[in-house]
């Protein structure tokens, strides 16, 4: 019966992804300091929601995120700065909560991963279409000549 | 005795499938023996297909009418269906779930390889009949998969007199559609994929080999565009807050083949008119499928929920990544050990149009890279070394932006740079038009619009960019200007339809671009409390909140507001929405009320009440909807495409005729 388990499983996920959509921000927890608030929205939209499927707490109604919001905020109120707030959910929740990975040893590769192969495509393309202008064409199989003989 | 002959039907779909496995590995062993046997095995293998297709289809069908007249001595219609159901949502429901989505894989499988059957009888024998072998060989492995591991044939005794599923969640029309346009895409580059494993093993590749394999590329990918742009507006619609892509692995799994295969297009365009690049073009065909096999994996197997969901039920998730491992590594082994023997074609200098298609590639390529990277390192890093990260949206919008922005740059000088050789300063010249345009356009609602995020500029100087320049061309080669009117009309009539897809398409990606540019940067969103008789103000659009009330649904019960919005015109209109609880589950839902005005939309959600008033949610999105215009527009562009004489289906055959008759 596992077939039937993870079936379940898997509905439930299912719903769970599509119930959690109703929405976020509450106006009881707007700021009143329109630019403070602009800063928790951005900052919000780069925090994951924990408890979700690749939500951002922004995002989310869960009530974790919400959570997490009034501290974004409250964070903000108190004068931090954008990365001492996120570094102060970072020391709570571990780099998980960032959407926006930071770079370190761990996601080394995943930053450099799209520059290198942009740089390796570049290389190849350059050192081929060289190694292209020295050569010459290959010639005329058998086949091609008696078809090329033909048309004469 | 409806009852037994509809056991008797469950049965015979039962044995139908086992039947189509065991004729489908016949096949495959039969074709990769005997293929240079010439016609007679071609024969075999053509009439093998068109039995897998029979035969599976049967299967099908007997899945469905055990979802439609309820028989739930069916186990797999115990779990997913409900004799309340309304008719359309029994028969998506066959394919709402891991069991019966493989059958319709399986199905659409076999579709294209009966296609290839019966369109196929003037490819070369060996080439036919090692296509259908390696079509052979994939529905066997997935009927075989099917059966061992997920059988949805499997019965139950004594027959429950219900079913347990009626979740309304999952009746909608967009789950009934999406799953079958996206394979039909996925699937349909199992042909690419198995015209390289034919070409790589026979060593017969050429114009004629790319001038087959585009036409199943341009199909596929008709249907993969289609049903991505389709999931996307679900979610914008379903979701409640009007995001319309979210870089989900779910969604970067039909990305990537779809990117994969736009290369593709490109580059067997590339072989089919200068006879290069033909290595590249096989590796991307085996790359395309390999990403479509991948994303059913990553879908299927649970692994994308977490590393550890997979490991608690592995026995599926392992088959499939074996099957996956055998099926993708075979290929690029039979790539690295065949590869090299493809002679090279053309030559072409730099700047020509085949440099352009082929940095179009670099990019694609890169991107699909990218997003592949960003959507499996999370899963490997946790797997390998144990740390949890994330990689989201940020992310992705960053890395993949920077990557398109480059490649739509250069976009529109791809169609004017001819063949060979090509001279970059006359291109140059005739873009001056669009170019001017685009610039004069960029700064005007630059200047209008206000600029809120710094990146909005360059965003719309590259849609406008892109679209301006697909005008261009159509403008260009019908001398538009430069001579009579009239004679201009019929030269744009007499246009290659292949041209008006190039156009059509490049001008829908413009549009798209646009569309995310324009909700991106100038969306408006208001969030406030609001009592029946208040009402509220967002970019010149007028709310009024006009009653509350409770009402009940069918399966449901809705708080239920209705709202008049007065446009800035002054016209007004009336929208409900609702937030829906059901009965059946106690699952909260919201259904939004979406406006729509022009290309823009007023999006309404009704959020939980807050002491005593209730929170409402208003987003104006200017030009949202050109995003999925802009989609609907490449789904035409690959459609007219296919349309071409010198494309369609067959035509090689008659152009072969044609030569034939014209050469002695």
């Amino acid at each position: 019966m596992t077939a039937f388990r993870a079936l379940r499983a898997a509905v439930l996920a299912l719903g769970l992804l599509l119930s959690s959509g109703a929405l976020a921000v509450s106006p009881d927890e707007v700021l009143p300091d329109p630019a403070l608030e602009a800063r928790a929205r951005a900052i919000s939209a780069g925090l994951r929601c924990l408890v979700c499927q690749n939500q951002s707490i922004d995002d989310s109604d869960a009530d974790l995120a919400r959570d997490l919001r009034l501290l974004v905020r409250e964070r903000l109120v108190a004068g931090d700065s954008d990365e001492q707030v996120r570094q102060f959910l970072v020391d709570r929740y571990g780099e998980f909560v960032l959407l926006n990975p930071r770079l370190n040893d761990h996601t080394l590769v995943l930053w450099i991963a799209a520059p290198a192969l942009l740089g390796g495509g570049l290389l190849t393309l350059f050192l081929v279409s060289r190694r292209r202008r020295t050569a010459t064409p290959a010639p005329l199989s058998a086949e091609e000549q008696a078809a090329l003989d033909e048309l004469r | 005795m409806a009852g037994a002959d509809q056991q008797v039907s469950i049965e015979l779909g039962h044995f139908a499938l086992i039947l189509a496995f065991a004729i489908a590995s016949a096949a495959a062993v039969g074709g990769y023996l005997f293929w240079r046997s010439g016609q007679r095995i071609a024969m075999v293998l053509s009439q093998a297909a068109i039995l897998q297709f029979v035969l599976v289809l049967v299967a099908f069908l007997a899945l469905i009418q055990a979802f439609v007249t309820s028989d739930f001595s069916l186990l797999l219609a115990v779990n997913n269906s409900h004799s309340l159901k309304p008719l359309i949502y029994k028969i998506s429901g066959v394919w709402g779930n891991h069991e019966g989505s493989m059958v319709l894989w399986i199905s659409i499988l076999v579709t294209f390889g009966a296609m290839v059957a019966a369109f196929g009888r003037r490819l070369p024998n060996d080439l036919l009949t090692l296509v259908l072998a390696t079509q052979s060989l994939l529905t066997a492995a997935f009927a075989g998969f099917t059966i061992f591991t997920s059988n949805p044939f499997l019965r139950i005794s004594p027959a429950p007199l219900e079913g347990n599923d009626l979740n309304p969640v999952l009746q909608d029309i967009g789950l009934a559609i999406h799953p079958p346009l996206l394979y039909a895409g996925y699937v349909g580059f199992s042909i690419c994929f198995s015209f390289a494993i034919a070409a790589l093993i026979s060593g017969r590749i050429d114009q004629a080999w790319a001038r087959w394999v585009r036409p199943w590329t341009m199909l596929s990918w008709v249907f993969l565009t289609l049903g991505i742009a389709m999931g996307s507006y679900w979610a914008y619609y379903e979701l409640g807050w009007g995001g319309w892509w979210f870089w989900d692995p779910v969604e970067n799994a039909s990305f990537m083949p779809w990117l994969s295969g736009t290369a593709l297009l490109h580059s067997a365009l590339v072989m089919e008119k200068r006879n290069a690049l033909k290595i590249w073009t096989v590796f991307l065909s085996i790359i395309t499928f390999s990403l479509s096999l991948l994303g059913t994996f990553m879908v299927r197997s649970g692994i994308l929920t977490s590393v550890h969901t997979f490991a608690s039920d592995p026995t599926r998730g392992l088959v499939i990544l074996t099957l996956l491992a055998l099926v993708i590594g075979g290929a690029f082994f039979l790539f690295a050990m065949r590869a090299s023997s493809l002679r090279q074609g053309g030559l072409f200098a730099p700047v020509s149009r085949e440099g352009a298609l082929i940095l179009n590639n670099l990019f694609l390529a890169t991107a699909v890279g990218a997003v592949l990277v960003g959507t499996l390192y999370p899963l490997l890093l946790d797997a390998l070394v144990g740390t949890s990260i994330s990689v989201g949206a940020p992310f992705f919008n960053l890395t993949f932006g920077a990557l398109m922005a480059p490649l739509l740059l250069v976009l529109p000088f791809g169609p004017m740079l001819a063949w060979k050789r090509a001279d970059i300063v006359a291109a140059a010249q005739r873009l001056m038009g669009a170019a001017a345009l685009t610039l004069f356009v960029t700064i005007l609602i630059s200047a209008l619009g206000g600029v809120s995020i710094s990146l909005a500029p360059l965003g719309l100087l590259l849609g406008f960019w892109v679209a301006f320049g697909a005008i261009a061309e159509l403008v260009d080669r019908s001398k538009l200007g430069r001579i009579p009117l009239g004679e201009s009309l019929r030269r744009l009539v007499g246009l290659p339809r292949t041209a008006w897809s190039t156009a059509i398409a490049h001008f829908g990606l413009g549009v798209t671009v646009l569309g995310i540019v324009a909700t991106t940067s100038w969306q408006t969103e208001l969030v406030t409390t609001l009592n029946p008789g208040e009402s509220a103000e967002l970019s010149g659009y007028t709310v009024a909140f006009d009653s509350f009330g409770k009402q009940a649904g069918p399966n449901y019960m809705a708080d239920e507001a209705s709202f008049t919005i007065t446009a800035p015109g002054g016209s007004t209109r009336q929208t409900m929405a609702d937030r829906r609880v059901y009965v059946a589950n106690g699952m909260p839902t919201t259904e939004a009320a979406i406006e729509t005005y022009g290309f823009s939309q007023l999006y309404l959600q009704l959020g939980e009440p807050l002491d005593d008033t209730h929170v409402v949610r208003i987003w104006y999105k200017p030009y949202v909807t050109l995003i999925w215009l802009g989609a609907l527009l490449m789904a035409l562009a690959g459609v007219v495409s296919l349309t071409d004489r010198r494309v369609r289906v067959g035509a090689p055959r008659r152009a072969a005729k044609l030569a034939a008759g014209v050469a002695p």
